[in-house]
């Protein structure tokens, strides 16, 4: 049952590209709630759906994954205290999923509807790798009729960032392709940097693709704010200290973590910036400062 | 006598003719205002519009005037009425009250004198010190009264409405918070009422000792050698003897660390409640807290209360003002007995247990860990870390004078855990080598500072400055409501003479106090600002140095 489900998860991501990895995830958590019949207590559901969440992390191992996977968690055991029984409490959790999906699927929008008007005409942008966020962002400013420039760069080993500019030239935006050894030489023209993330952790930082620490760093250098979008879906229960503390699971491709055995030879996909680097995140709860982000975590979480 | 007189323009006039008498020593200062400020104010009393400062301000003074006017009335009455039994009385005053009625009536916004310190520098006749400070106190005290039924009589349907905004505010604010009040030694105010209090309390007060730095004379500075307890007799009536041990063991250093003090502390509660029975007619929650009072005066003497034996007694207080009135004697002991357990166990205990296992998953194979001082959570979460077989070595940072780092190396090395010993001047030699700075806290200020050792902030700086990752780990028990950006306002100054060394026979400073010229300073405490911490570690989880505010309103939400 478990790769069927696996299996969902996969049709889920390729018939949406769209959807981000943790809606598609917690669709599928939701799917294994309606047709699994064999659980008999809550503790047995939830042993399965935690079970179900590290296959799923196998399957794709990316941040946002996981953080989606603890929210659903975490939403389970709070539904779970309020209806002791088990079927009573199946049929509640379902409806609230529903609920619960219906509203994260609306917060990207949220986020754009944010962030746009940080934009300002004229405005010289620079952003990091593919990142749908930051591509519903640059959208809506554009419907705004602000004319805007924008440098991506190109975000090697998979070269992400060419796709990015095709689809925003698709969207008659200006855009020009740079090297990521080049950010340092773009910084002084820009006005601002925007990303994405694919995690927001507990300190207020952010896991991003690998090459994002640096142009916070150099935004920094040349005093230019550096913006994070993000979904509150991706909020995570991680705290880094430094590069090295992230987790192993997360630094490389799933596919990569099965099939090699010394992941010292490999070369990681992400990398933490820290908190004192970024100027503000736009998410849907909210424009928060990075000390925020605890705020919401503990209100979340605690 | 030196007295000053605030009078209105108008009556410059006549005042002119009482100051060229020779023997009314008074001094006018004259108001510049406008004409008829009298008649506007009472004008705009009557529309019932808000005055303004400004004559607000001349209302106060008026007031103010008329009741110096009755008190001097009283005075004279009373003066006139000693006169007469007693012929011997100090020239000035008869001079004076007879003069005072000839000014008095003549203007009819009545200047009053006023004691105060003057300008005008005649000999201050000897009058007693206590009469003119007693008359003001009254004065204010009666002003403030009458301001008091001012106010109320003018809002329409006062009462009514003074409670409903009461009300809301009460739901808004439930937990009224009241911030321990910062030392001011240099202050004699409030030195003054300091020691009305302990007086009351029968409780000897503790002398400073040794000349102070002047940017901490604000602060107390004892000697250990002159402790509390000398000053008490013995049997003592007053504080149990177990309070009285507590406090010698604090004042000499035997107790010392933030969770040691506490535990202390609560011990000692405990045998006080064990022993205490309800006096009759009394009730056991308002008098146990009544006797409480003296014992916590007097363990502040011999040594300043922690912020964790704050938060310990304002919890105590709250058990004991909630038990129920019906409730037995032995019944609301045993159960304050169980509280106090239960606080230790849940506060003190599970909380090392639950921030070892945080901690543990930051401490990865490999690492170069760096302690200051003797914490003793830290010490727990490196013994922990090692017995679940963590690889890492231990850098223990010392100061002077105390060399706490001794007391934590002897433990750790005694684990089996592989240690290295170094002062604290030479912590920018051995940071680059350093992979983690763990930090203990003695407390966490509300805006998000962390109150440690002194000597801790440094140590976060530097490592701040080599990129290393400078960890705290604190209990939520010690977060504190106070808030602080700088070391001076409220600290701690030990004794002085522990800086003094013998080294090869001499001591060096022996003599400081001969020296005019030189102070010796001792602090206890500093302040570390939150961008030089990366992390918090905390029974609560792992949170950041800025979300501390946030806590301390989730748990009095709780509360």
């Amino acid at each position: 049952i478990k790769d069927k489900l696996v299996e969902y998860f996969r049709t889920q991501v390729r018939q949406d590209p769209e959807v981000p990895s943790a809606v598609a995830a917690i669709r599928t958590l939701l799917e294994f709630l309606k047709r699994d019949q064999t659980g008999e207590t809550i503790l047995g559901l939830r042993e399965n759906l935690t079970q179900t969440i590290r296959r799923l992390e196998e399957a794709d191992s990316s941040v946002a994954v996981s953080s989606g996977g603890e929210l659903f968690l975490r939403f389970i055991s709070l539904t779970s205290l309020e209806h002791p029984d088990l079927s009573q409490c199946k049929k509640v959790m379902v409806e609230r999923g529903e609920l619960f999906l219906k509203k994260i699927s609306l917060s990207r929008s949220k986020v754009a509807k944010l962030c746009h008007t940080f934009i300002k005409d004229g405005a010289k942008i620079l952003t990091h790798s593919s990142s749908r966020v930051v591509l519903k962002v640059l959208e809506s400013a554009a419907a705004d009729k602000k004319r805007f420039t924008v440098y991506v760069t190109e975000s090697q080993p998979d070269s992400a960032g060419r796709q990015m500019a095709d689809k925003l030239q698709n969207l008659n935006i200006p855009v020009t392709v740079v090297l990521d050894a080049a950010v340092g030489y773009i910084m002084e023209k820009v006005d601002l940097v925007i990303v994405g993330a694919e995690g927001v952790v507990e300190s207020g930082g952010i896991i991003n693709k690998i090459g994002t620490y640096q142009l916070a760093v150099c935004s920094k250098a040349h005093n230019k704010p550096f913006y994070v979008v993000a979904e509150s879906f991706k909020f995570v229960r991680l705290y880094p200290l430094n590069q090295q503390d992230v987790p192993e699971r997360f630094k490389y491709k799933a596919d990569t973590l099965k099939a090699v055995e010394d992941l010292a030879e490999e070369h990681p996909m992400i990398d933490y910036t820290p908190p004192s680097l970024i100027t503000l995140l736009f998410t849907d709860l909210g424009v928060l400062t990075p000390s925020a982000v605890s705020d919401e975590l503990i209100k979340l979480y605690l | 006598m030196k007295r000053e007189s605030i009078v209105p323009a108008a009556c410059a006039a006549v005042t002119y003719t009482v100051l060229c008498h020779p023997h009314h020593h008074t001094v006018f200062i004259v108001l510049t205002d406008g004409p008829g400020n009298k008649d506007d104010i009472t004008r705009s009393k009557n529309e019932g519009k808000e005055l303004s400062k400004e004559e607000k301000q001349r209302l106060r003074k008026q007031k103010k005037q008329q009741k110096k006017q009755k008190e001097r009335k009283n005075e004279k009455s009373e003066t006139e009425k000693e006169k007469t039994p007693v012929s011997l009385l100090p020239p000035p005053r008869p001079v004076a009250t007879q003069k005072a009625p000839s000014a008095l009536p003549a203007p009819a916004s009545a200047p009053i004198p006023v004691p105060a310190s003057a300008p005008f520098h005649s000999s201050p006749a000897p009058s007693p010190a206590d009469k003119p400070a007693k008359s003001k106190a009254e004065l204010k005290a009666e002003r403030r009264a009458r301001q008091e039924t001012d106010r109320a009589a003018k809002q329409p349907g006062s009462s009514s409405s003074g409670i409903k905004t009461k009300v809301p505010l009460s739901e808004l604010n439930p937990v009224v918070k009241r911030l321990p009040e910062h030392v001011q030694v240099d202050d004699p105010a409030v030195v003054k009422r300091l020691a009305k209090k302990l007086e009351r309390q029968q409780i000897p007060l503790r002398s400073d000792y040794g000349y102070k730095v002047s940017l901490f004379s604000h602060l107390h500075q004892y000697s250990r050698k002159a402790p509390l307890t000398q000053q008490l007799s013995i049997p003592s009536t007053v504080i149990h003897p177990s309070i009285v041990r507590l406090g010698l063991q604090y004042s000499q250093g035997i107790v010392a660390g933030s969770n040691a003090r506490s535990v202390a502390l609560l011990h000692a509660f405990k045998q006080v409640i064990r022993d205490y029975t309800t006096p009759p007619n009394e009730e056991l929650s308002r008098d146990l807290v009544n006797k409480l009072k003296p014992y916590i005066s007097f363990l502040n003497q011999c040594r300043p209360l922690s912020a964790s034996m704050g938060n310990a007694i304002k919890y105590i207080k709250k058990e004991i003002s909630n038990i129920p009135s019906q409730c037995k004697e032995e019944e609301a002991k045993t159960k304050l007995l169980t509280c106090i357990d239960r606080y230790i166990e849940e506060k003190i205990v599970l909380a090392a247990k639950a921030i070892s296992k945080y901690a543990i998953e930051k401490i990865s194979d490999g690492d170069v860990i760096l302690v200051y001082g003797c914490s003793s959570l830290v010490n727990n979460i490196l013994c922990e870390a090692f017995e679940k077989s963590r690889k890492f070595r231990v850098i223990v940072v010392d100061s002077r004078p105390r060399l706490e780092g001794r007391e934590a190396l002897r433990r750790l090395v005694q684990r089996g855990i592989s240690c290295t010993y170094v002062l604290i001047s030479a912590l920018s030699y051995i940071l680059p080598e350093v992979s983690k700075v763990f930090l203990g806290a003695h407390a966490l200020l509300a805006n998000g500072y962390v109150m440690s050792r002194v000597g801790t902030s440094q140590i976060a700086l530097v490592a701040r400055t080599f990129n290393v990752p400078v960890l705290v780990c604190c209990e939520t028990y010690k977060f504190c409501e106070k808030v602080q950006t700088d070391s001076f306002v409220s600290n701690e100054l030990d004794d002085p003479d522990d800086l003094m060394v013998t080294r090869k026979g001499k001591t060096q400073l022996e003599n400081w106090q001969d020296v005019s010229s030189l102070g010796l300073l001792n602090l206890v405490y500093d302040v570390t600002p939150p961008d030089f911490v990366d992390l918090v570690i905390t029974d609560l989880g792992m949170i950041p140095c800025t979300s501390v505010p946030v806590v301390l309103r989730v748990k009095n939400l709780d509360q």
